[in-house]
């Protein structure tokens, strides 16, 4: 919902060299590429190619053992997320995520979860606890208003029925879109979503992709998109990083990509090398989850 | 010079007990990733035992004192397991999958039950066995103090050594030493494979069990007099040791085990008696803080 | 009804008796023996009457089980009321029968302490109630998850009773010291009891809704009482003004302690607890000068009524609380008077859970509990969240000390040791973690029965620690845990 507008030249994110170890491990290798606003870029690349790693530099999980990670807020200028804790990457950057394995607050309800969700808006309108311990109108106010933007994302998802529901209740796919919800609640700019549509039915993948689209369109945020679900990578993104064993090897459309020779021989193997399992070509028919949009 | 080798046996000799519970504590965190808070409890009665068996045998006399130490120490490794095991059954099994938090909690409530039901049955007051192996080698002198090794020390280190040569052969060399590594990586995949989990971890309860109820033996023997109350603080002290050698890592409770002993040998020596407990609970707290693998522990790497 | 297979005797006595050769090795040496006291050991004592006993006892225990589990339960609904009839019976001989009879009956108790034979009737009377319910619902008892599903009901209950049931009980704890019945003894038991309930609603914040589980809490009751001390001793300073001063002394002793500790994991983060709070009270121990070592302080001032005094006489003076209302001097008075301020502060610190609970940082707490990478990645600061926790926890722990301190007069390090701390958290977890009332209800249990009941002080801490094990395995949330949420979306809400 941010209205200030960036040049084009100037990209929302701006990865540079990032280089991340793990003893002697090489997760991600001298990896550079921009996201831009109002764009999806999606990250894919066979297991292990270092995708989740990237997600947890850019998010404050891990400090990279070398590289520039650049982000240009809208308002609040260029920030450098790898020099910045966990908690203030979302704070003061604007990057929320999701989890690969759903992280939500199981035993709050899914209001409390959307509630906490905006707990830095909030704790600056109770005067950090004290004006709200003393029932100060301030922060009523304030709290009516988190209701209402909780409101707003209950409606999105089709989850305000349920509102009052223990998060770890609700079925697993409306799990994993309050999960997109509670991050959009913290108001980011950019929003990145670990296999998002993972283990869901197409059904609640395409809601998802709907979900996705609108939160481009509408909130005008910059969305990273690590995904295996072929259907929703190629059906939504604007742009496609591809990784394997920590390099990018490549980066362009969703066409060029699906096109790219070394794209290819990463999913599918050398044609000397038979006996590459995992493999899963960027194809809409590989699709093991017969997803479809 | 003199002084600082007999602290430095002195403080061995006490390694060797906090080294014993300190494995423990760790085969333990290995396979199911709790504080067995409880285990310095288990210490506790290892001694109890021994001294029942000690004085039933009536042991002051001559000869017969080997025979009634080997007897003494045969008794509290056969009962005091049972301790261990039926602690795993009661508190800890009926929780597995439970979060970690209900864990410590049963930990701490059998950790606060033991040492009372000890005291119900035995008595608040002291219990005293009188010296029985006197004597040793007097191995320096210099400046009119006098450096003595005694039976008892050597005893113990003898002791130690070999129970630790036995335990790491049987989890390196054993197939409960197997299963009970595989237990440590993934629990399911170990059943899947057709390992006794619930045996497997009971197991390690009672192995932890039997050197903690040596390392009771060796305290009776070596200071002489026991209450309900000793596990708790040599139990903390040996969890220390297990966390400064690297929770987790058996030679890292061992090391770990010594590291405390000599520790507090010295700072009794040289600095003061009275803050010889701050000195491990510092210990503890400053590894934890800093260095919380450990000395030889594998890095935890947070998952996401 | 399907016929039911029959029942596999060998197999039955063999587990039976595999169970009775375990509580045989249990109880040889601990129980079978009793080490004499002291030095120069004379022969041992023996009781294995005892043991024979309770092997018995486990072997005719383990086959009641296993008959519940093969759903039989007629014989053992027979069994276990007669035993539990019997030794009941038994005890109570020295009440109900001549003293000739009673001869006859005690010789039917299977063991020579009172409690440890209620025990094993409480025990007996639990599988009594298994089989009757089985016998006559014709079902099996319900299992885990059922059984939590309907103990979460039953705090739900508990709560919106609560409502009406809060308020009454309220009343009863503000008229309590005019109730006909209560005496100078009875009066003195409440404080201690509201004293531990304050406590807990104070630790409640730290483990129940942050669930950090501090198992150094006393650290703080003792940073309190001697704050408070010395603070009153050293520069005269009044109760009201001390006790603030103690709370916040505390509350900064948290943030110095937490700091450093909060980033480590649940476990560890209770075991560093439990070392700072026994390195404090090593200090308090051995800072000779400071603390009085092991003599601990004494004279403490006692609390005073805007000034007033409850004494006899005034000193340097002034005038004592019964001249200026113009009342005949009672010695109660004082300890009425210390009864309100502590029920009083206690339902200060109630009222403050309550409202943080709705606040950002009180929902954060929760959050934290749940789920920590998930609240980093929301931007909220989980190190001074927890502090917060801490710190606020730590300042209700100071005051409650600084009213332990200056209600006793006396205090040592002695009153301060890691069983305290354990106390206050078995009175959490019993109550069920984030449970006002729960707190209530178990304190009234662990603190004030075994105070009315001075039999069961022996068996108290024997009892904490088996109480906790068995609530964690029967329900690992707490007893009477049960969560409502802090704000709903719609009125009516919740779950179908």
């Amino acid at each position: 919902m941010t209205d200030a507008c960036t040049h084009p030249q100037t990209p929302l994110l701006h990865v540079e060299h990032l280089t991340m170890r793990f003893g002697g491990l090489v997760a991600a290798d001298d990896v550079s590429f921009k996201a831009q606003d109002r764009k999806i870029t999606a990250i894919i690349g066979p297991n292990g190619a270092g995708k989740t790693t990237l997600f947890n530099c850019l998010t404050g999980f891990y400090a990279p053992t070398s590289g520039r990670l650049e982000l240009n807020h809208p308002t609040r200028g260029e920030c450098l997320l790898e020099r910045m804790e966990g908690h203030r990457i979302a704070r003061d950057a604007g990057v929320a995520r999701t989890f690969q394995n759903i992280r939500l607050f199981a035993r709050m309800t899914v209001l409390e979860n959307l509630i906490v969700a905006q707990h830095n808006r909030l704790m600056r309108a109770s005067g950090f606890s004290f004006l709200g311990l003393l029932g100060f109108k301030r922060y009523v106010d304030a709290e009516t208003q988190a209701v209402e933007l909780a409101r707003y994302w209950l409606d999105r998802i089709g989850l305000t029925e349920r509102a009052d529901w223990e998060a770890g209740n609700l079925p697993y796919g409306d799990q994993r879109r309050l999960e997109v919800a509670r991050a959009m609640c913290t108001e980011p700019v950019l929003l990145c979503l670990d296999e998002p549509a993972a283990g869901l039915n197409p059904r609640e993948s395409a809601d998802l992709n709907r979900l996705l689209t609108f939160i481009r369109d509408e909130h005008s945020i910059g969305l990273l998109l690590i995904e295996h679900d072929m259907s929703v990578v190629m059906g939504i993104s604007d742009h496609i990083v591809v990784l394997d064993y920590g390099r990018k090897i490549a980066d362009g459309t969703p066409r060029a990509v699906r096109n790219d020779p070394a794209v290819i021989r990463a999913y599918l193997g050398d044609e000397n090398d038979e006996e590459n399992d995992n493999a899963m070509p960027p194809k809409v028919t590989a699709d093991p989850k017969g997803g479809d949009v | 010079m003199e002084y600082f080798v007999q602290q430095l046996i002195n403080g061995l000799t006490l390694g060797a007990v906090y080294g014993l519970i300190a494995i423990g504590y760790t085969m333990v965190y290995g396979i199911i990733g709790m504080i067995n808070f409880a285990h310095g409890e288990i210490f506790m009665i290892g001694a109890f035992h021994a001294l029942i068996i000690a004085l039933g045998l009536g042991i002051t006399t001559g000869t017969w004192i080997p025979v009634a130490l080997v007897a003494a120490l045969v008794g509290t490794m056969l009962l005091t397991p049972i301790y261990g095991w039926a602690l795993e059954r009661v508190a800890y099994r009926p929780l597995r999958g439970s979060p970690r938090l209900a864990t410590l909690i049963t930990a701490i409530g059998m950790s606060i039950y033991l040492p009372n039901q000890v005291q119900l049955l035995q008595g608040a007051r002291i219990k005293t066995l009188p010296p029985v192996l006197q004597g040793g080698f007097e191995i320096m002198e210099g400046g009119g103090f006098v450096v003595t090794l005694s039976y008892l020390q050597i005893l113990i280190m003898v002791l130690t050594v070999t129970l630790m040569v036995a335990f790491t052969l049987i989890i390196e060399k054993t197939a409960l030493g197997r299963a009970q590594r595989a237990c440590e990586q993934d629990r399911t995949m170990a059943a899947l494979s057709g390992i006794n989990v619930d045996r497997t971890i009971a197991l390690t309860f009672v192995m932890g069990a039997t050197l903690a109820s040596v390392a009771g033996m060796i305290f009776l023997l070596r200071y002489g007099v026991i209450d309900f109350f000793i596990g708790f603080l040599v139990g903390i002290k040996a969890f220390t040791a297990a966390v400064l050698g690297g929770i987790g890592s058996l030679p890292g409770a061992m090391l770990g085990g010594f590291l405390i002993g000599l520790i507090e040998a010295f700072w009794s020596g040289y600095f003061t008696v009275e803050y010889k407990d701050v000195a491990a609970f510092s210990i503890l707290v400053l590894v934890l803080i800093f260095r919380p693998t450990g000395l030889l522990g594998k890095p935890d790497i947070e998952k996401v | 009804m399907t016929p039911r297979p029959a029942l596999d005797v060998p197999a039955i006595l063999k587990e039976a008796g595999l169970t009775a050769l375990v509580m045989l090795g249990l109880t040889v040496g601990l129980v079978g023996f009793r080490i004499p006291d002291g030095i120069g050991a004379s022969a041992l004592e023996t009781r294995f009457g005892a043991v024979a006993m309770a092997c018995g006892l486990a072997f005719a225990g383990r086959i009641a089980l296993i008959l519940l589990r093969e759903k039989r339960p007629r014989r053992v609904l027979f069994a276990s009321t007669a035993y539990a009839v019997v030794v009941a019976l038994a005890q109570a001989a020295p009440v109900l029968f001549s003293p000739a009879a009673t001869e006859r009956w005690i010789t039917l108790r299977p063991f020579d302490s009172a409690v440890v034979n209620g025990m094993t009737v409480v025990l007996a009377a639990a599988f009594a109630l298994r089989a009757a319910w089985m016998e006559w619902r014709h079902r099996r008892f319900p299992g885990i998850k059922e059984r939590d599903k309907a103990m979460d009901a039953m705090g739900a209950r508990v709560q919106r009773a609560t409502h009406f049931f809060g308020p009454a009980l309220l009343l009863v704890a503000v008229i309590l010291p005019f109730l006909p019945m209560v005496d100078r003894r009875l009066l003195d038991i409440a404080v201690l009891v509201v004293t531990y309930i304050m406590l807990g609603w104070g630790l409640n914040i730290v483990v129940g809704l942050a669930g950090l589980l501090d198992l150094g809490y006393v650290a703080f009751y003792a940073v309190g009482a001697y704050s408070f001390a010395l603070l009153a001793i050293n520069f005269d300073l009044g109760f009201w003004i001390c006790l603030p001063l103690a709370g916040m002394l505390a509350a900064t002793a948290g943030i110095l302690l937490g700091f450093p500790v909060l980033r480590l994991r649940g476990d560890y983060l209770a075991i560093v607890t439990l070392g700072f709070g026994e390195i404090i009270r090593i200090i308090l121990l051995n800072w000779y000068q400071f603390t009085g070592g092991p003599d601990g302080i004494s004279g403490i001032p006692k609390p005073t009524f805007f000034g007033l005094e409850f004494k006899r006489s005034a000193s340097d003076g002034g005038e004592t609380f019964h001249q200026f209302f113009d009342l005949t001097y009672s010695p109660v008075d004082k300890i009425v008077f210390i009864y309100y301020v502590i029920l009083g502060l206690a339902l200060i610190t109630n009222s403050f859970s309550l409202r943080i609970r709705k606040l950002p940082v009180g929902r954060a707490w929760e959050a934290l509990r749940e789920d920590e990478i998930a609240c980093r990645s929301l931007g909220i600061n989980a190190t001074n969240t927890k502090l917060t926790a801490f710190a606020i926890g730590a300042m209700f722990g100071g005051i409650a000390g600084s009213f332990f301190a200056t209600r006793q007069g006396f205090i040592s390090p002695e009153s301060f040791t890691f069983i305290e701390s354990a106390v206050i958290l078995a009175i959490v977890v019993l109550g069920g973690f984030g449970s006002q009332i729960g707190v209530v209800i178990a304190a009234i249990l662990l603190i004030g029965l075994p105070e009315i009941f001075r039999e069961l002080q022996d068996f108290r801490m024997l009892t904490f620690g088996g109480a906790m094990v068995l609530i964690m395995v029967w329900r690992p949330a707490g007893l009477l845990a049960h969560r409502t949420p802090s704000i709903r979306l719609s009125d009516r809400g919740g779950e179908p």
